[in-house]
């Protein structure tokens, strides 16, 4: 009783409020969202002067060389950084080719052709699979999909596909493709959720006029949802590639941690922020310390490279098909 | 009934809020090495019974953190695997003592069908980690293993991939029996492997020789005994084959040779007994104790721990100090000034 009155209460009190909208709370509103959209870019900026000022002592040091050298000698102090770019590269490439396909056509299943019952349980499967924690999936890994892995499906891959540069040498278990497998395993959930965000917000009518041409439901899902929600999908591309890109614990579990730049999948591989969590907690001497920082400054950098040729090729594609529509 | 029980509840958190107020502790901050947290954390369980007015916070961030701490003075003490280096002590404000609590040893873990008990000895496990010995059946290992039916198949090496003090030891140990070793490669905590693949912790590297047939790597003795791993015997400097115990690992401490600031490495050391790859783990304290009444407590607690702490060491798996050692130990304890 005593609730409802106050609730009565508050709602007529926010009728009048309403009714008298005050300038100073709406310039107060846009002022704080400025403030909150500003602090993202200042958290940026001072992340990447943190890391340069951080590492000032390595960048003096090594120069550009740091980026072109694979020797990582922390007692010789010799330190370069190109085998964990090319690993970080190649896992999250990797692990795109897997979990991209197998999203979209998740989210396209759950949103255009699943019967209800189904949806709800798979989508809380998909959503449980983003809260495992990742140290719980590189002991799997190791246990469970390594051994798996070594037994079935890289000696198929070897036999049929042996001819390629990357099937081939000893199959260790722990490698750059194993690594790429678990990132797919990460980044699934997030590119999933997202497409089936996207998908859902494609207008019915697309749909509807599909149908009404003639589509078949393949027709209608290629044409008329998926095409027009590229540019969405794209977008849950990106933010998986970031997630990639980042990963670490797992992907130090099963990658193998050898800095070399191997063509072969099979072989072990590193990346920029697997050699970070491996060894800042022992790092005693200040230009190993200082060439770790310059690893986080060169993942920051490849980071925001990545994302930036991902904006240009989106606007590219966008742009290409948009001049083909009026044509 | 829930509205009723909330002043209750509220009142609860506020006495419990005040009562932990009224007994406020004397607070140790420590940081470091990870190797000894377990022991460390039940000396300062049990040392809370013998002193109850101090407090013990030690947080396991790894040596190279622990050394950071104790130079930059944010801790009380410090902790590490290994001892700190000449540039590193220049840079600290005061003397710092290394007092050496414990120790461990390295042992070779390997993944063979049937778990055949293996022979090895230096030579073989440089050979092996040089990339240079790389099948099972390789005459030297199988010269010393007379007996032991060895497959015609590849050595899968397995290493730390993260910065630890069981690398230090290993590679210290390396570099001691193998001159190409500490030429090429040399002593850290991390290193630029001439072979194998990384495993991270010693969890990662035993998971991976655990999974993959014919694998060879190193992990800690507590970690292999725990997890009931086959593991070699090694010949030590003096010849013989030791088994990796913590006997032999205190006989290693016992006849190897002890500086006076007690930065010492035990890897190959003298005596028949000696297992050869081991080595101890040291507490960072300044001679010169900033704050009278914490550097006095923590003075007793070393003490607590350099006598009775010592002796609940087995019992968690690390080797206690040989006798003579601790008290040479304990004299240092005394010179810290409060």
């Amino acid at each position: 009783m005593a609730v409802a009155a106050s609730m009565a209460v508050e709602e007529r009190s926010a009728q009048t409020r309403m009714a008298l909208p005050s300038r100073f709370g709406e310039k107060a509103f846009e002022w704080l969202t400025l403030a909150m959209a500003l602090a993202v870019v200042v958290l940026v900026i001072l992340i990447g002067w943190q890391l340069w000022h951080g590492s000032s002592l390595a960048i003096r040091k090594f120069g550009f060389h740091f980026l072109t050298t694979s020797t990582w000698d922390p007692v010789a102090e010799q330190f370069g950084a190109l085998p964990f770019i090319y690993g970080t590269l190649v896992s999250s490439l990797i692990a795109l080719l897997i979990a991209v396909p197998l999203s979209i056509a998740t989210a396209a299943y759950l949103t255009e052709l699943a019967p209800l019952w189904i949806r709800q349980p798979l989508v809380s499967l998909i959503e449980m699979l983003a809260a495992i924690p990742s140290v719980i999936l590189g002991l799997w890994g190791i246990f469970v999909m390594i051994p798996w892995l070594r037994e079935y499906p890289f000696p198929l891959l070897k036999r049929f596909l042996g001819w390629t540069p990357f099937f081939t040498g000893p199959m260790y278990g722990p490698s750059m493709l194993a690594g790429g497998i678990i990132i797919a395993i990460m980044i699934l959930p997030i590119i999933t959720s997202f497409s089936r965000e996207i998908l859902r917000s494609v207008p019915d009518l697309q749909r509807e006029a599909a149908y009404a041409l003639g589509a078949t439901r393949w027709e209608a899902t290629r044409i008329a949802v998926l095409s027009y929600a590229k540019k969405g999908l794209f977008g849950a591309v990106i933010l998986g590639l970031g997630r990639a890109l980042g990963e670490t614990m797992a992907v130090t579990m099963v990658i193998g941690n050898t800095p070399q730049i191997a063509a072969s999948l099979f072989q072990p591989g590193y990346t920029l922020a697997s050699v970070i969590a491996n060894e800042f907690t022992e790092a005693t001497t200040d230009i190993y310390l200082q060439a770790l920082f310059e690893i986080g400054l060169v993942l920051f950098g490849v980071t925001i490279l990545v994302n930036l040729l991902a904006q240009l090729l989106l606007r590219t594609i966008t742009t290409t098909s948009a001049t083909r529509a009026v044509q | 009934m829930t509205k009723l029980q909330k002043p209750k509840i509220l009142g609860l958190v506020l006495a419990l809020g005040l009562s932990a107020s009224a007994s406020a502790q004397m607070m140790i901050n420590g940081a470091g090495a990870t190797f000894p947290y377990p022991i460390y954390s039940r000396w300062f369980d049990e040392y809370a019974k013998v002193d109850p007015s101090v407090r013990f916070n030690y947080q396991s961030i790894g040596s190279g953190g622990g050394q950071k701490q104790i130079l930059a003075q944010t801790v009380d003490f410090g902790a590490s695997d290994g001892p700190m280096s000449d540039d590193n002590l220049a840079k600290a404000p005061g003397k710092i003592f290394h007092i050496p609590t414990v120790a461990g040893a390295d042992v070779v873990a390997y993944n063979l069908a049937g778990n055949p008990a293996l022979k090895l000895d230096a030579d073989t496990i440089a050979g092996i980690f040089l990339g240079k010995i790389t099948k099972w059946n390789d005459p030297k290992i199988t010269a010393l293993n007379a007996g032991v039916n060895l497959p015609d198949r590849e050595i899968i090496v397995v290493h730390r991939s993260d910065g630890s003090g069981t690398t230090y030891i290993w590679t210290d140990y390396l570099s001691k029996i193998s001159p190409e070793w500490k030429r090429k490669v040399g002593t850290n905590t991390s290193v630029n492997w001439p072979t194998g693949i990384g495993g991270k912790g010693n969890e990662g590297v035993a998971g991976q020789i655990k999974q993959t047939p014919g694998a060879l790597g190193y992990v800690e003795l507590i970690y292999a005994i725990q997890n009931k791993m086959p593991y070699a015997e090694v010949r030590n400097s003096a010849g013989t084959f030791v088994k990796p115990s913590l006997e032999s690992i205190t006989a290693a401490m016992a006849t190897a040779q002890i500086p006076d600031d007690f930065r010492f490495s035990i890897t190959n050391a003298p005596g028949a007994d000696s297992y050869p790859i081991c080595g101890a783990t040291w507490l960072l304290v300044y001679q010169q104790q900033k704050d009278p009444t914490k550097g006095k407590k923590l003075v007793e607690f070393l003490k607590w721990a350099l006598t009775k702490g010592e002796d609940m060491a087995k019992q968690l798996d690390y080797a206690p100090l040989p006798a003579e050692l601790r008290d040479r130990v304990l004299k240092r304890v005394d010179e810290i000034k409060t």
